[in-house]
């Protein structure tokens, strides 16, 4: 490895114009890719007046106040949505992980009547546009008494209602050798201790990729946040950020501040996680 | 029977006498979070909007039976429905190729071991985590606008754009182009695609003094098709149901001149703003139908075009 690039990389540039061109594109898309989010960050500390006047400089003086403004420039202020959004996220997430393992194991090691029509049905709830169930849905809700709550968006969590997870362990447990499952049987364990004290805890890296999944799509979901979340003390930070660009008197510097803010959850996840990410949607084809 | 039992659990899927109906129960067991979500929400709903589908609903009154109405007032006296059919096509038509286009370049590139390969695709990859935020609509609206960074770049060439998303003939290409800009996530699964083509059939080529070209679409295209069919197939599926960018970069409207109207957003105005919950249903039910027909439609194309190789 570091002994090849004496012998290439230095005549490579040279012999190889293609691989220049190749870097040109890859950087200049680079640029173009990272740019808007760039630009973003440098408005949010911009006077309203630059962000007009010359949008493609640097910020003039960095304006911290749009953060400190825009943060309480709703009631009740961001503190409330992003407290509220964490909430639905951790339900979210501790609802998937139980149910969506419990119903995988099921599908991946457990013997029954009707398992291969189950898990087609299964596969096929993915295809389902939610649309299409949307209004009864909503109608149930509505007679439950759980608009204006979190339930609406935690407890189809606890119902394994995200086939994608189900799948991707299935997907998962299969490749763990059922050899540990019997040596397990063998020493008198029933169904349930195999899967809390082999499968769970061999399963990790499939729940961590469900944690993170489940965290990001559920933090920038907005249609079902629209729907079911309409007192503003119960807002969570995708429709409180639309409050804000509702409200006339919320200016151009504190509401992309704000939009900056929102985006650094996923932000923090994606540094951290990156590897597993990739990883995650490359194996199992989860749409990022 | 203690022999069953020792030898059962080690033969698996071998006859296993006595447990076999308790392992069903066990098995029903584990599935009942989701059978209980399957029934109430999924199959029961499903039904339910069917039977909605058929009826005036506004939430307060019971369900007034109308038969058909609903879908013969869609495609013959709506026409904003229609509307919103050809804006959503429009963008699942355009979007949806793009996308793919962009990824599979940008991963083609990247699989020539260049240097910065993490780095790269954590910068190509980032956009598509983000971009579904309403953050990132709000970006756009800003983008775009008139005194946007659009138009001070366009102004170096002394082009005075307009603004983008106030013109009912460039708006939703600015959604368009939003959608484009995602293209990390197919990037990715390319990336991995790509990964797997064996190096020897281009060790193979290059003896037979074949062009990077010619590689390109003899060798790595065919052995690809299978993960451009399932980006397809996936990307098809969720851009009909796209609603965020839509609904923050036209203020909830689908405007100017409803050319944002996306399918998704006409159905959610039908539902919770009009109320129209029988209409909505029915719309539902034609989403349900269009995206089934364009899902089919590519399974069936796909026996001409994906290469499976020796896999089966």
């Amino acid at each position: 490895m570091t002994d090849i690039p004496a012998s290439g990389a230095g005549t490579r540039l040279g012999i190889r114009p293609r691989r220049v061109v190749t870097y040109a594109i890859l950087i200049a898309g680079a640029f173009l890719m990272i740019y808007p989010l760039v630009w973003m960050v440098f408005s949010s500390f911009k006077l309203d007046r630059q962000i007009f006047s010359d949008p493609t400089g640097l910020p003039s003086s960095w304006n911290i106040a749009n953060y400190f403004e825009g943060w309480v420039a709703t009631t009740p202020s961001f503190t409330r949505y992003f407290v509220n959004s964490f909430i639905v996220c951790l339900g979210a997430v501790i609802g998937n992980v139980l149910a969506c393992s419990l119903t995988a194991y099921a599908f991946a090691r457990l013997e029954f009547p009707f398992k291969r029509t189950l898990f087609t049905a299964m596969l096929l709830t993915l295809m389902l546009p939610s649309h299409v169930l949307l209004i009864p849905q909503y109608v149930l809700f509505v007679n439950l008494s759980w608009v204006n709550t979190y339930l609406p968006l935690i407890v189809p969590k606890f119902l394994a209602t995200d086939a994608f997870f189900i799948f991707l362990m299935v997907q998962f447990i299969r490749k763990i050798p059922r050899e540990l499952d019997e040596a397990a049987i063998v020493d008198g364990a029933g169904p349930f201790r195999v899967f809390t004290s082999v499968i769970f805890p061999l399963l990790q890296p499939a729940i961590i990729t469900t944690v993170i999944f489940t965290f990001i799509w559920t933090y920038n979901d907005f249609f079902s946040q629209l729907i079911y979340l309409t007192s503003p003390d119960q807002l969570t930070v995708p429709v409180g950020l639309r409050s804000l660009v509702d409200s006339s008197g919320g200016s151009y510097g504190q509401l992309l501040a704000m939009s900056v803010l929102s985006l650094v959850p996923t932000f923090v996840v994606f540094l951290i996680f990156q590897r597993r990410l990739v990883e995650g949607i490359a194996t199992s084809g989860l749409k990022g | 029977m203690t022999a069953a039992d020792i030898v059962g659990p080690l033969t698996r899927s071998a006859a296993q006498p006595r447990p076999r109906r308790r392992q069903s129960l066990v098995g029903y067991l584990f599935l009942l979070p989701w059978f209980g979500g399957v029934i109430l929400l999924t199959a029961g709903p499903l039904l339910a909007s069917l039977y909605l589908s058929f009826t005036n609903f506004d939430l307060l009154q019971a369900p007034d039976w109308v038969g058909l109405e609903n879908y013969i007032r869609m495609f013959t006296a709506d026409t904003r429905f229609m509307r919103a059919l050809w804006v959503t096509l429009t963008y699942v038509l355009l979007g949806v190729p793009l996308n793919l286009a962009f990824a599979l370049l940008i991963a083609v590139l990247l699989n020539q071991k260049v240097r910065g390969l993490g780095l790269f695709r954590g910068i190509y990859y980032l956009p598509s985590l983000l971009g579904g935020s309403v953050a990132i609509a709000v970006l756009w609206r800003q983008l775009f606008g008139r005194d946007g960074v659009v138009n001070e770049a366009l102004s170096v060439f002394g082009i005075v754009g307009p603004n983008w998303i106030g013109m009912p003939q460039y708006a939703l290409y600015t959604l368009i182009l939003l959608h484009v800009w995602q293209f990390g996530s197919a990037m990715v699964i390319f990336l991995a695609g790509l990964q797997q083509v064996p190096g020897e059939l281009y060790e193979a080529a290059d003896i037979d003094g074949a062009s990077n070209w010619r590689k390109f679409w003899s060798i790595t295209l065919p052995l690809i098709t299978p993960v451009l069919f399932f980006n397809l197939v996936l990307g098809i599926i969720n851009s009909f149901q796209a609603f965020t960018s839509a609904y923050i970069v036209s203020g909830g409207t689908g405007g100017p001149a409803d050319s944002t109207m996306f399918y998704t957003l006409y159905l959610y105005q039908q539902g919770f703003s009009n109320f129209r919950m029988g209409y909505a249903s029915a719309m539902g039910w034609v989403l349900l139908a269009i995206i089934a027909a364009f899902t089919a439609v590519n399974f069936l194309a796909s026996r001409k075009w994906v290469f499976y190789g020796d896999e089966r």
